[in-house]
């Protein structure tokens, strides 16, 4: 392997009518293809020395085959010169900043000399711009007076010419500057000038940006193909050359024959034209060149540009073999380590198995069942035989197979492509892949079915749901790979999120609601329903009943989650459904049982929630993590959501419309708390009109009127749903979710059963709409609740018609942000990824590009690997101390 | 005009001039040329003040909310044309 090798510099430059006519092996002059018998006129745009298309064929440049001819180069003499439509900006610039007579910088020696370069580096100098050089002076050079230049899209200049009439007057004119005229303005500007513009005049003369030759393509870069009905159809490239040719060719000979002036502009601008959308089919002020069809054609510009171009489409794009798509669906019986994969994904793929002297009775096996797997009970087969020299045979089933003649022929060294079966390790992907735990590896298991089949709990890094969402799946194909995927990639490995420190895999809504309704408070289970709970996870024997009561034992609930936990976890925290009682009472007795104390692996009291077991929460995952490494980890997820499951089940959740349902008694309170805010408001609003309304520092009455006036009705939405909590407890659902974090808040609630409040815009009331009123069914000036966007209904009573729209205004704003967001944030992690994704650490802790230039002097500053770190700290000092003292700190 | 001192800004972190000897011990230590360091411009601000010119090695300890404490090391160089 030939060593790497540093790049000096790039140099840009612009191709020169000599260096176009010089790489040039044909003058094309007609317009026309291919003849009636199917062979490429000699001088046209197929020119047989332009390179091969055609297999068989020999190229009449380079004497080399399809394949191994790269194209040549041919030319096209422009009849007059026309602007390249990518060098306006410069041409733009030249002619502004340069005489117009004489072609001289217009700047004299001492203003130069402020920009003059380095001693040693030419290039070093600071450039100059156009704002550098003031309007209309006079050549300090040769006296001439300068005019105005204005540039029209896309590609015409025009000069301001101002002169002094006999009257005495200014006169303005508009003079149109060919092409020709600018070609030959650029052409007076001296070198050293240029270079003082930044421009090296070897490599790029600013005339060479007016073309007076256009270099043709070879072929192979525009090759034509043969339709199904036989008809050739040539490439987007070739018919925008054809036009070129033909207008070209009218031009000449309107010229020859001495046409009139108008004819001949009009060519010429219509030779611009074509040129112009040859080079960039999307210049703004041009409209495009269309297909006969109406598509837009796709010429050079469009090759390299955008998604699809030849940058971001052709070269940074990568796909890939042995991958697979398909709608996902959740699961709950496999293991968060573990995908279900539908029998015909496993059938169609495969990994490749060396053949050695120990397996080749297994490998003959394989080949003999072939590629044929009808059902799950089926084993699996090969699809495909690789022998050493590189040959590959293709197994084919049945009788008329080939299946037993190849079993019989292998021998070790060959590598036969076995089928997926249960326990191979496949990547697992969804898109945006935003963070590392968007692939992670999971061991497969196949099913019937056609969607891909995860555990629930795996989906919040994925950030995965099953409204149809789908997912990518590739299997590794190597050793290394595999051992990678095993040791690195594997989902019990991303437990901890290198973001923040701490889990992001745990519970779901569900798990969370059903741990909730299991350990809240103490109860009591009799034998049956312990087992029941603890059915599914991993248990060895049954633990010493809690209590025995007439002689039948009880086993508490705090028991029955205890069982899924490490004998040797101590923890004490607050739980997610803590109200801060003051005081806590901690150890003692906790009205909510919102105090988690965790004694040897045993629950002593609190219940379990959010805060336990919840995705970017889980605090006893965290530590079991830290105790018992991550294989432990996968197992205590695996047993938690079962037991969740369960325990959910045990109880039933559901919700339904009476479950918003309060009584007589607080509706009446509902409205009496409502009644007196719209009157407190309207008193307030009765102050400020007569002027009497105390304005807060710094604020108009106006604002201090809307400040108040918000404040009194959000206080009162509070209040009514304060009401409706009371009335609610632990038998609603919607209660039980809000307080253990499964799911929605207290706020939800209120707005369901009480009152949904004050919508907003901009953190602000409604005010805009009609002329001073919001909607036509107001009376104008009116400051109001109502008026405003105060919505007093509750989602069970049914809002009226303009709290509706209302409503809709507040919504709207809601679901414009986060569109807003997405889009931007979407931009700014792909600029990220783009400027960080070859950085790695290196041996000695820095980290390191990959030209080892040092980004960082020592990793994140502190050398910490954060998925290590405990929540961003390096050593978790609390975690520690309750292990040794087993009580709270 | 009394110019201000950005080095003596409490936000700005602490930037000295390093000596040939302790850039020749940094060029060891990390295995790398000159032009391996990260960059920092000779119109820059705490340079400017600082009086390091385009050549000079600029160490900077600042603080590091992870580290407590954070030292990278910066080649003054010139600001490239626009
Ligand atoms: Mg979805
Ligand atoms: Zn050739
Ligand atoms: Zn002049
Ligand atoms: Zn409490």
């Amino acid at each position: 392997m030939t060593s790497p090798k540093r790049i000096g510099k790039i140099e840009f430059g612009i191709l020169s009518p000599k260096a176009i006519r010089d790489m040039s092996v044909c003058k094309v002059i007609w317009p026309d293809t291919y003849d009636d018998d199917g062979f490429p006129y000699p001088k046209g745009l197929m020119d047989p020395s332009l390179g091969v298309i055609d297999p068989g064929l020999r190229c009449k440049t380079c004497g080399q085959k399809q394949g191994d001819c790269p194209g040549h180069f041919g030319h096209i003499d422009l009849a007059k010169p026309v602007i390249h439509v990518g060098y306006t900006r410069l041409i733009r610039k030249l002619l502004r900043v340069t005489c117009r007579d004489c072609g001289r910088l217009l700047l004299d020696k001492e203003e130069i000399e402020r920009f003059s370069a380095l001693e040693d580096d030419p290039y070093s100098a600071e450039t100059i711009g156009e704002k550098d050089i003031k309007k209309e002076r006079i050549c300090p050079y040769c006296g001439d007076q300068q005019f105005k230049i204005n540039f029209e899209k896309p590609t015409s200049f025009v000069e301001i010419v101002t002169e002094m009439g006999e009257d005495g007057k200014v006169h303005k004119s508009e003079r149109k500057l060919t092409s020709a005229d600018i070609r030959e303005r650029l052409e007076k500007i001296p070198d050293d000038d240029l270079r003082l513009l930044g421009i090296d005049p070897e490599v790029a003369r600013p005339e060479w940006t007016v073309l007076t030759v256009l270099p043709v393509p070879p072929v192979t870069v525009r090759p034509s193909i043969i339709l199904e009905n036989g008809q050739r159809s040539e490439d987007d490239l070739t018919h925008k050359l054809v036009d070129i040719i033909r207008i070209n060719q009218r031009f000449k000979e309107n010229q020859d024959a001495g046409a009139p002036q108008l004819i001949i502009e009009d060519l010429w601008e219509l030779l611009q034209y074509h040129v112009t959308t040859y080079l960039d089919n999307e210049v703004a002020g041009c409209p495009p060149a269309r297909h006969r069809s109406g598509r837009p054609l796709k010429t050079l510009s469009q090759r390299l540009k955008g998604k699809d171009g030849r940058f971001r489409g052709s070269l940074s794009g990568k796909r890939v073999n042995f991958s697979a798509r398909t709608v996902i669906s959740p699961d709950p019986n496999l293991s968060i380590g573990e995908v279900g994969i539908p029998l015909a994904i496993a059938n169609e793929m495969s990994v490749p198995v060396r053949v050695t002297k120990q397996n080749l009775e297994d490998m003959r096996v394989l080949i003999r069942i072939g590629p044929h797997r009808p059902t799950l009970r089926d084993p699996c087969g090969a699809n495909y035989v690789n022998r050493p020299d590189g040959r590959r045979i293709r197994l084919i089933a049945g009788e008329e197979g080939n299946c037993d003649t190849v079993a019989e022929m292998i021998e070790p060294g060959w590598k036969i492509d076995r089928q997926l079966r249960d326990g191979d390790i496949v990547l697992f992907n969804r898109q945006p892949s935003l963070h590392r735990m968007s692939i992670m590896s999971h061991h497969i298991k196949v099913m019937n079915g056609r969607t891909f089949r995860l555990n629930p709990a795996v989906c919040p890094p994925y950030n995965a749901d099953f409204d149809g969402d789908e997912m990518n799946l590739h299997v590794p194909q190597t050793e290394e790979a595999r051992a990678e995927a095993e040791l690195l990639v594997a989902v019990q490995e991303n437990i901890l999120s290198p973001r923040f420190g701490g889990p992001i895999i745990g519970g779901l809504h569900d798990h969370i609601s059903g741990i909730f309704l299991l350990t809240n408070q103490l109860k009591w289970y009799t034998k049956s329903e312990f087992l029941y709970l603890l059915k599914y996870t991993e248990m060895e024997h049954l633990p010493e009943p809690g209590k025995v009561e007439n002689g039948i034992p009880y086993w508490s609930n705090k028991q029955a989650f205890s069982m899924i936990l490490p004998k040797d976890v101590n923890m004490f925290y607050k739980a997610t459904c803590c109200r801060n009682c003051d005081p806590c009472t901690k150890n003692t007795f906790c009205p909510n049982d919102a105090f988690v104390r965790i004694v040897d692996g045993e629950l002593i009291s609190g219940t379990i929630d959010k805060k336990s077991v919840g995705a970017m929460d889980g605090a006893i995952l965290n530590r079991i993590i830290r105790l018992h490494g991550t294989q432990r980890a996968k197992e205590y997820i695996d047993d938690l959501t079962k037991l969740s499951i369960r325990a959910i089940m045990l109880y039933g959740f559901s919700y339904g419309i009476n479950d918003t349902d309060l009584g007589k008694e607080e509706y009446k309170q509902i409205r009496d708390v409502l009644d007196t805010a719209e009157r407190d408001v309207a008193n307030r609003i009765n102050i400020f009109e007569q002027g009497h309304l105390e304005p807060m520092p710094g604020r108009t009455p106006e604002e201090t009127l809307e400040m108040q006036v918000m404040k009194e009705l959000g206080k009162a939405r509070d209040r009514t749903g304060d009401i409706a909590s009371r009335h609610l407890g632990f038998e609603n659902s919607a209660v039980v979710m809000a307080v253990s974090g499964a799911r929605g808040s207290m706020l939800n609630i209120a707005q369901m059963a009480g009152c949904i409040g004050q919508q907003a815009v901009r953190g602000e009331r409604i005010v805009r709409g009609y002329e001073d009123r919001t909607l036509p069914h107001f009376k104008r000036g009116d400051k109001g609740a109502d008026a405003h966007g105060f919505v007093r209904n509750s989602y069970k009573s049914g809002l009226n018609p303009t709290e509706f729209f209302f409503h809709a205004i507040g919504g709207r704003e809601g679901l414009v942000d986060t569109a807003v967001r997405t889009s931007q944030s979407g931009y700014l992690q792909r600029r990220m990824i783009n400027a960080l994704q070859d950085l790695k650490v290196a041996y000695d802790g820095t980290v390191r590009s990959t030209g080892g230039k040092i980004i960082q002097f020592v990793y994140g500053e502190d050398g910490t690997d954060p998925a290590k770190s405990a929540s961003g700290l390096p050593v978790d000092v609390k975690g520690i101390a309750e292990s040794v003292l087993k009580e709270e700190i | 005009m009394t110019r201000l001192n950005v080095l003596l800004h409490e936000m700005v972190p602490d930037h000295q001039i390093m000596t040939d000897e302790d850039v020749k011990n940094l060029l060891v230590t990390f295995d790398i040329t000159e032009d391996h360091l990260p960059k920092i411009y000779h119109d820059d601000p705490a340079v400017k003040a600082c009086g390091a010119k385009p050549g000079n090695v600029i160490m900077i300890v600042r603080k590091s909310q992870t580290a407590g404490e954070a030292t990278s090391y910066r080649l003054v160089v010139r600001r490239p044309k626009k």
